[in-house]
């Protein structure tokens, strides 16, 4: 994982040196959603029909969605830290705000990863296709980068952005929605 | 109920009116608008037919969660189906209007992007059906997948495009669908138009549903 992300990171700076502010920001959140995408299906798809017998008969459907899911966040959180010192070291720093940023990137890996999660779940029962996971999760996932990209227009200059913090309440909100529809719809799901 | 032949007949006719007292009517002259205002019959109907018929659909799903009936996939499916076509139509049109009124069939704008992204999470549903042979399976995750499609669909909807600033009616605050119109207009689209379309959507809804129950007795018959 963290040579995938390394290679893609490297392979973008000598593609395109170190870009201004916009082009990092877009760059940013790509390769975000692509390293949410491998990370939530390794994780998920990895496991073998014997290991979900296995945890279907110790453990129950909540408790296993939820701690799916924060095990992806925690993931997430953790790659969205090297790719950023990553994005820095080698693509330089147009930031600002820095300590904003930081925050807004963890939101932004907490988001992509909890919709994965759940994606991946619905693909594990349908055949364990990666390749339909991101064709169900790309336009699922299109709200909440765009709030994402708003969002993180702050940081790289004062700009004034209207209507920030009920952006903010947005995205935490769609977070939660999510959470509480994978723990209610995935005991259906786990039946299997 | 379904066979009967009196709400399909009631469904033409409020169609034609529809049609009829939408084109010749006298409609008020609004700015920029002009005569394109005859479009709410249309465009803003469809876009509420959508929602309806993904009302309906999923509240199949969530029955057939409860118990296990295909019947009541089958009716979220169509449903869902018909969802998608009105919603389609409802971009079309929404689409032809903006390109007398924006001077641009398409803008990018935020209520546009968000009706594509719902329209494209349905069309994700489809594929998520087809992808399984398993028709238990299949009926299941689909019902799952329904739930969190339509849950989607708020903050692509309803939400963000009210939160920014946009062409549509609606981006920041005001009321996205209706304010053009006035009473005369109210009327015709809340007695006509509406269940009109509605109607209509539900006929041919219940047309397939009725297809695929006949289908599906076949096949157990076979």
């Amino acid at each position: 994982m963290i040579l995938y992300v390394i290679s893609t990171i490297f392979v973008l700076y000598l593609a395109m040196g170190q870009p201004e502010a916009m082009v990092w920001k877009g760059l940013f959140w790509m390769i975000q959603l692509f390293m949410s995408v491998n990370a939530v299906a390794k994780s998920f798809l990895q496991e073998g029909r014997g290991r979900l017998l296995y945890f279907y008969s110790i453990a129950g459907a909540r408790d296993f969605i939820l701690a799916k899911l924060l095990f992806n966040v925690c993931l997430m959180l953790a790659m969205s830290a090297v790719t950023l010192v990553l994005f820095l070291f080698m693509m330089g720093s147009p930031l600002q705000n820095s300590l904003y940023f930081v925050f807004i990137a963890g939101l932004g890996g907490i988001s992509l990863s909890l919709v994965f999660t759940f994606l991946a779940a619905i693909a594990a029962r349908a055949q364990q296709n990666a390749a339909l996971m991101a064709i169900l999760g790309f336009p699922l996932v299109i709200p909440q980068l765009l709030l994402l990209n708003r969002v993180s227009n702050i940081a790289f200059g004062d700009v004034l952005q209207g209507g920030l913090s009920s952006m903010l309440l947005l995205l935490i909100a769609l977070d939660i929605l999510i959470v509480v529809l994978a723990v209610i719809l995935f005991p259906f799901l786990w039946k299997d | 109920m379904l066979r009967q032949r009196w709400w399909k007949i009631v469904c033409v006719i409020l169609l034609l009116y529809t049609f009829i007292a939408g084109f010749l009517g006298p409609v008020p002259a609004l700015p920029i608008l002009n005569e394109t205002i005859r479009n709410f019959y249309f465009h803003v109907a469809m876009w509420f037919c959508m929602m309806i018929f993904f009302v309906i659909s999923v509240i199949y799903s969530i029955k057939y969660l409860r118990k296990s009936d295909p019947v009541f996939d089958i009716y979220a499916l169509e449903y869902a189906k018909a969802g998608i076509l009105f919603g389609c139509l409802g971009l079309v049109t929404g689409s032809l209007w903006a390109g007398i009124t924006w001077n641009a069939y398409w803008s990018n704008d935020p209520k546009q992007l968000g009706a594509v992204v719902a329209l494209l999470i349905y069309l994700a549903y489809l594929i998520l059906r087809n992808s399984m042979p398993d028709m238990d399976k299949r009926a299941r995750i689909g019902a799952v997948y329904n739930i969190f499609a339509f849950a989607m669909l708020f903050p692509t909807l309803w939400i963000i495009p009210r939160m920014v600033e946009s062409l549509h009616p609606g981006g920041l605050g005001s009321n996205p669908a209706f304010g053009g119109e006035d009473a005369r207009m109210g009327r015709i689209f809340w007695f006509a138009a509406m269940p009109g379309w509605t109607l209509l959507g539900v006929w041919i809804t219940t047309l397939r549903i009725r297809l695929q129950l006949l289908h599906d007795k076949g096949s157990y018959h076979a």
